[in-house]
């Protein structure tokens, strides 16, 4: 006995582009010259590669990563550089339950991404958060990158 | 010049305003005595979640609760649209048992299969 699984087609998604830029962050990260990316456990071209979003407003940078189902144990940041890289591993939990599986489309396995920050921030102020499986982490910038009003002083 | 202009600007509007339904990812599993469903729908509070079931056709919509940091945007991958998907149940599903968690953006659905047709005995009368 099955699901049959059916969708209205009027509401057929669009082209996966997902592929298409997890291609291009694996492209990336061989070119950055890291043989590392040979040896993990991703395979070299599709994977897991979670959105993200970058915003910024005249007190700080903020990075929004969309991780479903993850435990926050299982999620890793680092901050060098200018750089923030967000890495972990999903976890199957199911790995020894019997049963059949007949739709498999979530993503499982490590993910890695880094972005670079527009501007200098304080790394001792960086909070994280994880709510309804998206990590937003709040990079306060540093007081010499927020813009300066330089006041005209008319003589 | 003019006129060009405006007309893109007003097809931009609408193209932003047209509800654009993504479609969450979804695992779907047999195990003993029901069927484990899971749908991927970040951004959504199990207060944004709504489960329909119809003549066997099971909805789901996810709305999402996340709100934009205020600022400018430097980057941006994810899409903002509100999740949907529906799936037509077997008949050997209980679509009254059915029972849903939410768990950091992933929902979990239990269909347990009917109790009917497992195999029963029935007596014979005189």
């Amino acid at each position: 006995m099955n699901i049959i699984r059916y969708q209205d087609p009027e509401l057929a998604p669009w082209a996966p582009m997902n592929r298409l830029a997890s291609l291009r962050e694996e492209m990336n990260r061989l070119l950055d010259g890291s043989l590392a990316a040979f040896t993990g456990n991703v395979g070299l071209f599709g994977g897991w590669s979670p959105s993200m979003d970058v915003f910024q407003n005249k007190e700080s940078v903020f990075v929004k990563t969309e991780l479903p189902g993850m435990k926050k144990e299982d999620i890793d940041i680092t901050f060098q550089d200018g750089m923030l890289t967000i890495s972990g591993e999903r976890k199957q939990e199911s790995e020894a339950r019997e049963g059949e599986t007949y739709r498999s489309e979530r993503y499982m396995g490590k993910f890695h991404r880094s972005v670079a920050m527009p501007t200098k921030v304080e790394p001792d102020q960086i909070k994280a958060t994880y709510k309804d499986g998206i990590l937003t982490v709040e990079l306060p910038k540093a007081a010499e990158a927020k813009a300066k009003q330089i006041e005209v002083k008319v003589s | 010049m003019k006129t060009v202009a405006t007309t893109s600007e007003r097809s931009a509007e609408t193209a932003s305003r047209m509800p654009a339904w993504e479609l969450p990812p979804a695992n779907i599993r047999e195990e003993g005595d029901a069927y484990l469903l899971e749908l991927e729908m970040p951004g959504v509070s199990k207060s944004g979640i709504e489960v329909t079931v119809e003549n066997n056709e099971l909805t789901i919509v996810g709305h999402r609760s996340d709100t934009e940091p205020q600022g400018e945007v430097v980057h941006r991958e994810s899409r903002r649209g509100d999740y949907r998907r529906a799936f037509e149940l077997d008949l050997s599903i209980d679509t009254t048992k059915i029972a849903a968690k939410m768990e950091q953006g992933v929902l979990h659905l239990t269909l347990p299969k009917a109790e009917s047709l497992k195999p029963r005995k029935i007596a014979v009368g005189d």
